[in-house]
């Protein structure tokens, strides 16, 4: 294991929210794949059952945290600013994955764009798009 | 209040009840106001995304503000149909405060016959000094458009 990712599962550890939801990370290099498993707890509609759409942007939200703290080193800590989210497709009683894409970091801004997907990548179930401040220290 | 909107206010309540992740965040509808939808999340330890200062994630903000607004497009519509968020906007202005409970208030103020465009601001004190504010737009009777047989079930393609 890398020392980036020995950092990446300490931080996902020490969160409670990311305990809570189940999610786990893998680096492969710089990429990085969050893992959201499938459970009861995430269900918005159990009618269909399918995941809360809440859970998708908070999961797109910490990965995008998350591929900027492995850019980052963990010095410095984001703060979202604004987040839009797009629903592709309804999220399916199924392991959801989400992979982060850094657009921009400038001396305060970053702009990162987020998709997941279930079974087959190129066909999201969810976008977002995010701004963070960063602030030193 | 109508029996109609008797019925879509007991919609609106049991979207928070039957909705198993709702109910885990302990999400619960405190007020319905004509087209508006006011709902309280208590502060929790699994909500917190910075164990350092004990603030909640934004996640949960996020969660709270989709679920009030789904409330709120369910209390504006005249019949019952199944809605599903196109999207969702969100500014956060600033950090929730540590072991307090959060609210949030939705106002749906346009349905037309395929999508409801809803506002709504999460805050713990004042509407007016909000934590964060959103905009949605829902797409009502989103299992219209799915091929019949198998009682409406979700085929993976268009919500």
């Amino acid at each position: 294991m890398s020392a980036a990712d020995d950092r990446l599962q300490a931080m996902l550890q020490r969160i409670p929210y990311a305990r809570f939801l189940g999610v786990r990370a893998e680096l492969a290099g710089d990429e990085m794949t969050m893992i959201l498993p499938f459970g009861e707890h995430i269900i918005g509609n159990p009618v269909l059952p399918a995941i809360h759409g809440g859970v998708l942007g908070a999961f797109m939200e910490m990965t995008a945290l998350a591929q900027l703290s492995i850019k980052d080193g963990g010095e410095r800590q984001p703060r979202v600013i604004d987040v839009s989210v797009e629903y592709l497709r309804s999220g399916r009683p199924l392991t959801t994955y989400a992979r982060a894409d850094i657009k921009k970091v400038g001396r305060r801004i970053a702009n990162v764009h987020v998709e997941a997907w279930q079974e087959q990548r190129a066909q999201p179930i969810a976008a977002l798009r995010a701004h963070f401040l960063i602030t030193s220290g | 209040m109508s029996d109609r909107s008797d019925i879509m206010a007991n919609m609106a309540q049991g979207m928070s009840q039957g909705s198993p992740h709702a109910r885990e965040m302990g999400f619960e509808l405190v007020s319905m106001d004509g087209r508006a939808a006011i709902m309280k999340a208590p502060y929790k330890d699994i909500m917190v995304g910075d164990p350092d200062t004990g603030v909640i994630a934004g996640g949960v903000v996020t969660t709270l503000l989709d679920h009030c607004c789904g409330s709120a497009v369910h209390l504006a519509m005249t019949e019952f149909k199944i809605i599903a968020t196109l999207d969702l906007r969100i500014d956060y202005m600033r950090a929730a405060t540590p072991h307090k409970p959060i609210f949030a208030r939705a106002e749906c103020y346009k349905v037309t016959r395929s999508v409801a465009f809803v506002r709504a601001v999460a805050y713990d004190e004042t509407p007016d000094d909000p934590v964060a504010a959103a905009q949605a737009a829902f797409m009502l009777d989103s299992s219209a458009a799915r091929p019949s047989g198998g009682k409406g079930r979700p085929t993976g393609e268009a919500r």
